[in-house]
């Protein structure tokens, strides 16, 4: 679905990427990870065409994206759903207008705005919110709407860029959840996020950057699922490993105390 | 056609949205095309008077003794016609010669019906093709005899043209000059409108928004308001130029025998190019002021 193949970004006083290779298959949650500055949004800018990188290609469902005019850019992008840290909702407009705006502005049909975004609010459990305007909302309502606006168009791709930064613990896995759902109907999904806790108990792939080079491309409990399909081992003897795992930690962490 | 309707729609909220913004624009683009314009009546009447002067001074009038006939002057004519530089030459009589005055005249024509007889001699008029040949063209007519004095102009036209020529290069300079200030102006007040939607845009642009979808409204907001100006430039020069003509139009008549370009021209002309400016105006200027937030 995303394929890197020896990319290198190169700002004037840092390194963006340094020849990175990582492929994302279709359908594959995974979580992006590093500490500030280590090229994760450059990796995000990279996908979507924001910047062109300086060495590689790069391909977004099959088509290298690096050899992609200016003028594809906009065809490229209506694949790829984006969520921000911030939601930017546009305050002016109402919820159900925000998630409209996304198809109006592909000149998408009224017939089709008008079946698809009751739909998709129907989805994110906002329903009732639709009248609304963002600053009457919760910030994990707004996040819903982002996320309504960002698939709305049926993107094979959701990027979600810290989407739960702003939002308090319990919020924040009701959106992991909702991403999940997502996923879970045949959308890829890249999350950039500092968030552990989640990371940690998503159990998916997990891709870390330090310094423009991946350091870690662990494949959680979903990884070792793909892995593990056509050999004799199960789901059900990798849950009880993992399980296992688990007590031994907490049963170490617990020695401790 | 549907993104058509939206363009316009996006363009109108936007101009209301901003009304003073685009107020303070208007005025100040009225104010480059209202100076634009004193500098285009201006230059278009020095052309016309140019005009009329170079038809006057590219001839040679030869006047000729009361006692020359008119085959004496046709002989001469004959031979002119063969000299080299002239591309006609033919006899005018003292009525032909004051009929001409009258009517240059126009409306004050009848101020010459009160002479008591016509001053006027008769004449053998040279139009000259080649300005330059004009002093060979004179020396040849001074030999012959039965002329009392000829007439030509040639320093007079040649300033004239190089006074023209130099109005018109400075005229087209500050215009271009203006032009360009104007398309600061617009390029500028879009850009504030610009930044109040940055996010808007930005949004649009990761959803996956054409740039052309995005800046059509920016471009259509900016040919709105540059045909406004445009609109209200043309009513204000439009009137000063009708009062122009009612108060210098009898001078310049008097001073020039020439008539002031009509109104009915003048304005026509001034419409269709502040239309034209306008629109480029408003539609670079909103380019322009949109590059920067399409990069994203």
């Amino acid at each position: 679905m995303i394929e890197f193949n020896n990319v290198s970004k190169y700002y004037k006083s840092n390194v963006g990427l340094d020849n990175v290779t990582v492929h994302i298959n279709e359908g594959d949650f995974v979580f992006l990870v590093g500490p500030s500055g280590a090229g994760k949004s450059t990796f995000i800018k990279l996908i979507l065409k924001e910047i062109e990188p300086d060495k590689g290609t790069i391909k977004v469902r099959g088509e290298d994206i690096t050899r992609l005019k200016k003028s594809g850019i906009p065809k490229l992008r209506r694949n790829v759903g984006i969520v921000f840290q911030d939601f930017r909702l546009l305050p002016k407009k109402t919820v159900y207008e925000n998630v409209a705006f996304a198809m109006e502005i592909i000149h998408q049909p009224k017939r089709l705005i008008k079946k698809y975004v009751p739909q998709v609010l129907s989805m994110m459990g906002i329903s009732e919110s639709a009248g609304k305007y963002p600053d009457e909302l919760s910030a994990g309502e707004q996040q819903r709407v982002a996320i309504a606006r960002a698939i709305v168009n049926r993107p094979k791709i959701l990027i979600a860029d810290e989407p739960t930064g702003n939002l308090d613990p319990d919020t924040a896995w009701e959106i992991m959840q909702l991403l999940n759902t997502i996923n879970m109907k045949g959308t890829t999904i890249l999350m950039v996020t500092h968030a552990k806790d989640i990371v940690d108990k998503m159990e998916k792939r997990v891709i870390a950057i330090e310094n423009g080079r991946i350091v870690r491309d662990e494949f959680g409990m979903y990884g070792y699922m793909q892995a593990l399909q056509g050999t004799d081992v199960t789901f059900d003897t990798v849950e009880v490993q993992t399980r296992n795992l688990f007590r031994t930690r907490f049963k170490r962490g617990g020695g401790r105390r | 056609m549907r993104s058509f309707g939206y363009t316009i729609k996006q363009a109108f909220i936007q101009f209301v949205r901003n009304f003073n913004l685009s107020i303070v624009s208007i005025f100040a683009i009225t104010a480059m095309l209202m100076i634009l314009s004193i500098f285009f009546i201006a230059t278009v009447n020095i052309n016309r008077a140019a005009e009329t002067i170079k038809g006057d001074y590219d001839s040679i009038q030869i006047y000729l003794l009361d006692e020359t006939t008119e085959d004496d002057a046709k002989m001469m004519i004959e031979d002119l016609k063969k000299t080299d530089g002239v591309e006609d030459a033919y006899y005018e009589t003292r009525e032909q010669a004051l009929k001409k005055f009258k009517k240059r005249w126009g409306d004050n024509g009848y101020l010459l019906d009160n002479l008591q007889n016509n001053p006027l001699p008769n004449s053998i008029i040279i139009k000259i093709g080649d300005l330059e040949k004009a002093d060979g063209i004179a020396k040849k007519a001074g030999a012959f005899g039965g002329v009392e004095d000829i007439k030509y102009y040639k320093n007079t036209v040649d300033k004239l043209l190089k006074m023209t020529r130099f109005i018109q290069t400075a005229a087209a300079v500050v215009m271009i000059f203006l032009i360009i200030v104007s398309i600061i102006v617009v390029a500028n007040t879009i850009k504030l409108t610009v930044f109040n939607r940055a996010d808007e845009i930005s949004i649009m642009k990761y959803v996956g928004a054409t740039n052309w979808f995005i800046r059509g409204p920016f471009l259509v907001e900016g040919i709105i308001i540059g045909l406004l100006s445009a609109a209200i430039a043309l009513a204000l020069s439009g009137g000063i130029y009708h009062k122009a003509v009612e108060v210098f139009g009898d001078q310049t008549r008097a001073m020039l025998s020439m008539d002031l370009v009509s109104e009915k021209v003048l304005v026509t002309n001034l419409a269709w190019m502040f239309m034209i400016i306008g629109i480029s105006i408003g539609a670079i200027g909103s380019i322009i002021s949109m590059r920067k937030f399409l990069k994203v």
